[in-house]
């Protein structure tokens, strides 16, 4: 039974070549999985590109591993899908000023809370100072 | 003051929540806005689904504006959209080319047969490299694309009687407009 398990363990590969593409050696292969990961499936847009199973998907990753054949940079084929739909390809959206609200809402929601929290522990401190404890709990 | 700030702050919550519900109500939350509308539609040479041996070029569009509606026998929402083009592409006043986009041919036929023949002209992209071109990723997609090949307006999914009164009719009489000069 042990060795049952340990072996449907071994067998059971993380599911990397859905379809089976024409890689010419491991580098590149690398390569193409980096860019899939990078790049977001539109039908099932919770996927990237490397993992979806819809058939647009598999017809944009031929595409991908055609451009890297024709010697494009990973910036151009990117630019290539983002040229045809949009900024949300791209699982880590360019800077820019559409996407300010997007990079830097986080932060400035954080700073507006920390500003909040240490006003209210000044007043706190200083309420402390000013009259001293009376056990009434405000 | 003070004591008010935490309702206020709730009350402000409340109301970007309640944005939120109907912003998503009322928005496809899955709609990616194409970057191609207000840009000129990509090149393409498809052959025409009845006579293979001719094709159809953007060029060939040129002069006069069109409706090019993304479909394929396999999509069942193109099955819903199909009556309606059926019923109103006539008096939409605008030409309206198919795109049989990832068909088989055959298939396509059948399906045409079966429902009706909308179209003036259909291309067949079998391979869906035109679709890909057109940043088509969900089939039925609609683009409007005006006499100087400059694509004006692009619906994702089903056209329905609501969007084609308050979107798409005014881009077409907008477009129609400075067609001819």
């Amino acid at each position: 039974m042990r060795w049952l398990l340990i072996s449907m363990l071994l067998v059971a590969q993380p599911a990397l070549a859905i379809d089976p593409l024409p890689f010419k050696d491991r580098a590149e292969e690398i390569r193409f999985q980096h860019l899939a990961k990078e790049l977001r499936c539109l039908v099932c847009q919770n996927q990237d590109l490397a993992d979806s199973e819809a058939d647009l998907a598999k017809d944009l990753r031929k595409q991908v591993f055609d451009l890297m054949r024709e010697g494009k940079s990973d910036a151009e084929i990117k630019q290539y899908l983002v040229s045809r739909y949009n900024d949300f390809v791209l699982y880590d959206p360019p800077l820019k000023p559409g996407t300010w609200l997007l990079w830097f809402a986080p932060g400035v929601l954080v700073l507006i809370g920390a500003g909040v929290l240490v006003n209210i522990l000044r007043r706190r401190a200083r309420h402390v100072h000013a009259e001293p404890e009376t056990g009434e709990d405000w | 003051m003070s004591r008010l700030l935490p309702l206020l702050v709730f009350a402000a919550l409340c109301g970007l929540l309640g944005f939120g519900i109907r912003w998503n109500t009322h928005h496809e939350t899955n709609e990616v806005p194409s970057p191609l509308v207000g840009k000129t539609a990509p090149e393409f040479t498809l052959p025409l689904l009845y006579e293979p041996a001719k094709s159809l070029s953007r060029r060939d569009l040129l002069g006069r504006p069109y409706l090019l509606n993304v479909f394929g026998s396999w999509c069942p929402t193109c099955q819903d959209e199909h009556p309606f083009l059926m019923r109103e592409g006539k008096s939409l006043g605008i030409r309206l080319i198919g795109l049989d986009w990832k068909d088989q041919p055959d298939a396509a036929k059948r399906w045409l047969q079966q429902f009706g023949n909308p179209y003036e002209t259909i291309i067949a992209d079998e391979d869906g490299r035109a679709g890909i071109d057109f940043g088509v990723y969900g089939a039925p997609e609609t683009f409007l694309v005006d006499a100087q090949g400059v694509i004006r307006y692009k619906r994702i999914g089903l056209l329905t009687p609501d969007v084609v009164a308050t979107e798409l009719k005014p881009q077409i009489v907008a477009v129609s407009k400075v067609a001819t000069p």
